[in-house]
């Protein structure tokens, strides 16, 4: 397996007020095509901020990152933003804690939304084969209100899969759920990495989610541990 | 198919209360603007009417004399002066001249009309010249007089409402004791002609005892005549003022471009308030959306994306309150036409506003763009929301 994404001596630190806040220090990762990753670690070890910068929301402040062969950042240079954009729409897909759904659309529409700004072609997913795989067939007439908290993140994750990425990227896709539908929401990421050989990152405070990972990384003040 | 502007319609009912708000702001605007742009051009076209309908370009009369009958019944029939009629030969050798008309007004108060008695006027003119000059007068009943001398009468409209009389039945002048028979009665023409009674001039000057007098000559020139010119020299007679209908109708104008400037001002601050309101309605759908939009930028969408949404809800705001608003003038337009009539001081007898399909869609798309002018700023402010940001400010970090 090639490595999907490189990063090597990544960096980001931010200023509140006078201080200096290095949330990502001197880190060296590489994560293979088709790898569960999961990070793990105390609040404010930088795992988020580490994903976001895998997931090009974020730009690091020194190091170099690398998707395939593309070099996403390196020597303090960043893509320009509309390449940017066009990276995250064509290989990233992601959940994140809060579902993030448009109220005003149903569940269908809500899935079909980055259709609106992407259009994949025949590479992407057909919408009613996704929902049948996540169980929201029944639900796809519905706006986000009318549905619980498990079928919203499965929505998400629905959305975060329709342009069929490489990487799917999940920020504590279960904090708001609880241990039924966590353990819904886990088989479900384990079963898009074993049998659709989607890469997936991960980061949880919830240990069981975190062992569905084949490689869990653990965070320490912005380090690797 | 999920679209940019099926999100951007879907997202207006999110808050349905403000964006029908924000509608009916933008409907108002559009109301007032169609109303003042009708009433621009409704005022212009009967103000050409009315003084077009006099049949005349120049009125000649005697220093100090009253020249309509409104005036001269406001004034209970009194302040009446005279020319002689032998001016009318006069003014005749002038080549400007195409037709005159003299003119002898005269004033009653019949006490046994009304409550309290009514003031009739009476208008004497020339069987031969006045009913080329007024060609637009049709007759509901009869028609003009048989001879110039005869004791015969025409009544406007509403004079014959009021006499209640009708072609045959006969009209006693009070004071005078005479009785005249009526011989036509006028159509309504929406003219001061529908309150007079008119009769042949000469047979007014007996009637009346001012036999060899007139009140007014009515003067028709040539089609390529100097108007101007042929004023100046009429100025030269002696005891006469000349009531030019194209000074009348220039002085007029000039008191209605002055309260039109006056009256578009208002209708621009009621488009900017129209205008704040979108631009308020829009940013704040922005910050309520914020996190959704930086969602929406991490999935693909683009800078030229986000705009166009915030850009296309402007779009329908003012569409759908332009349209609102244009429907609402046409419905009302009589009613503004009431209103404008009621404010103004003088006003013509034709329609006030007058509204067709081409100024409805100018004032549509005038709205359209002024809103989405107003639109561009929320607009740009979505779309450079960057997505870390937006998921950041969620997570209580920023």
């Amino acid at each position: 397996m090639k490595d999907l994404l490189s990063v090597r001596a990544l960096c980001k630190s931010y200023h509140r007020g006078a201080e200096e806040i290095k949330a990502v220090q001197d880190i060296d990762l590489d994560i293979r095509e088709g790898e569960f990753v999961s990070f793990v670690g105390a609040s404010g070890s930088g795992k988020t901020t580490l994903l976001h910068l895998l997931g090009c929301l974020d730009n690091p402040t020194a190091g170099e990152l690398k998707l395939s062969d593309q070099i996403i950042y390196a020597h303090g240079k960043t893509l320009k933003e509309k390449k940017l954009t066009k990276i995250r729409a064509q290989h990233f897909g992601y959940i994140f804690q809060k579902f993030y759904l448009i109220p005003t659309l149903t569940v269908k529409e809500n899935i079909m939304l980055p259709r609106a700004f992407y259009k994949i072609g025949a590479k992407g997913k057909d919408v009613f084969e996704l929902a049948q795989s996540l169980g929201l067939e029944h639900r796809m007439n519905h706006l986000p209100k009318e549905i619980s908290g498990g079928e919203m993140q499965r929505v998400a994750i629905a959305r975060a899969l329709i342009n069929n990425p490489q990487i799917l990227l999940a920020d504590e896709p279960t904090g708001n759920l609880d241990s039924v539908r966590s353990g819904e929401i886990a088989t479900i990421l384990k079963d898009l990495n074993a049998n659709q050989g989607i890469t997936i990152i991960l980061v949880t405070h919830n240990p069981e989610l975190a062992k569905c990972a084949s490689r869990v990384i653990e965070l320490r003040d912005g380090r690797v541990v | 198919m999920l679209t940019i502007a099926s999100i951007a319609y879907k997202n207006l009912l999110r808050k349905k209360i403000r964006s029908i708000l924000t509608i009916f702001g933008i409907a108002l605007s559009t109301w007032v603007l169609v109303s003042l742009l009708g009433f621009n051009r409704g005022y212009e076209d009967s103000l050409n009417k009315d003084i077009d309908n006099l049949g005349f370009q120049v009125l000649l009369t005697a220093k100090g004399c009253p020249y309509e009958a409104a005036t001269l019944m406001l004034q209970g029939g009194a302040g009446l002066r005279y020319i002689p009629e032998t001016v009318v030969d006069e003014l005749y050798k002038d080549a400007e001249v195409d037709v005159l008309t003299p003119m002898l007004m005269q004033a009653v108060f019949d006490p046994e009309q009304g409550e309290s008695g009514v003031m009739n006027a009476y208008l004497g003119v020339d069987p031969k010249t006045y009913p080329g000059m007024k060609s637009y007068l049709s007759f509901v009943q009869g028609g003009w007089f048989t001879d110039a001398n005869a004791h015969e009468a025409v009544l406007g409209f509403e004079a014959a409402e009021l006499e209640q009389r009708e072609v045959g039945d006969m009209i006693l002048i009070p004071d005078h004791d005479v009785e005249v028979k009526v011989v036509g009665v006028l159509a309504r023409s929406g003219t001061q002609d529908d309150g007079t009674i008119f009769m042949p001039y000469k047979a007014l000057q007996h009637i009346f005892d001012k036999d060899g007098l007139i009140t007014s000559v009515g003067i028709k020139v040539h089609k390529d005549a100097n108007i101007a010119a042929y004023e100046e020299r009429l100025f030269q007679l002696p005891d006469v003022q000349v009531v030019s209908m194209a000074s009348v109708k220039a002085t007029i104008s000039n008191l209605v471009s002055t309260a039109r400037v006056m009256v578009l001002s208002i209708a621009l601050i009621a488009i900017l308030i129209a205008m704040v309101g979108v631009m308020n309605t829009i940013l704040m759908s922005v910050f309520e959306r914020y996190q959704e939009i930086g969602i929406m930028k991490s999935m693909g969408a683009t800078l030229g994306h986000i705009f166009g949404l915030i850009w296309f809800e402007t779009l329908i705001l003012c569409l759908i309150g332009g349209v609102l608003g244009a429907t609402l003038s046409v419905f009302f337009a009589s009613l503004t036409d009431s209103l404008i009539r009621y404010l103004l001081p003088y006003s013509p007898t034709g329609s006030l506003v007058s509204i067709d399909i081409q100024l409805v869609f100018k004032a549509i798309a005038i709205i359209t763009v002024i809103g989405v002018i107003s639109g561009i700023y929320p607009a740009f402010k979505a779309a450079v929301i960057k997505p870390i940001e937006a998921i950041k400010s969620s997570e209580g970090e920023i």
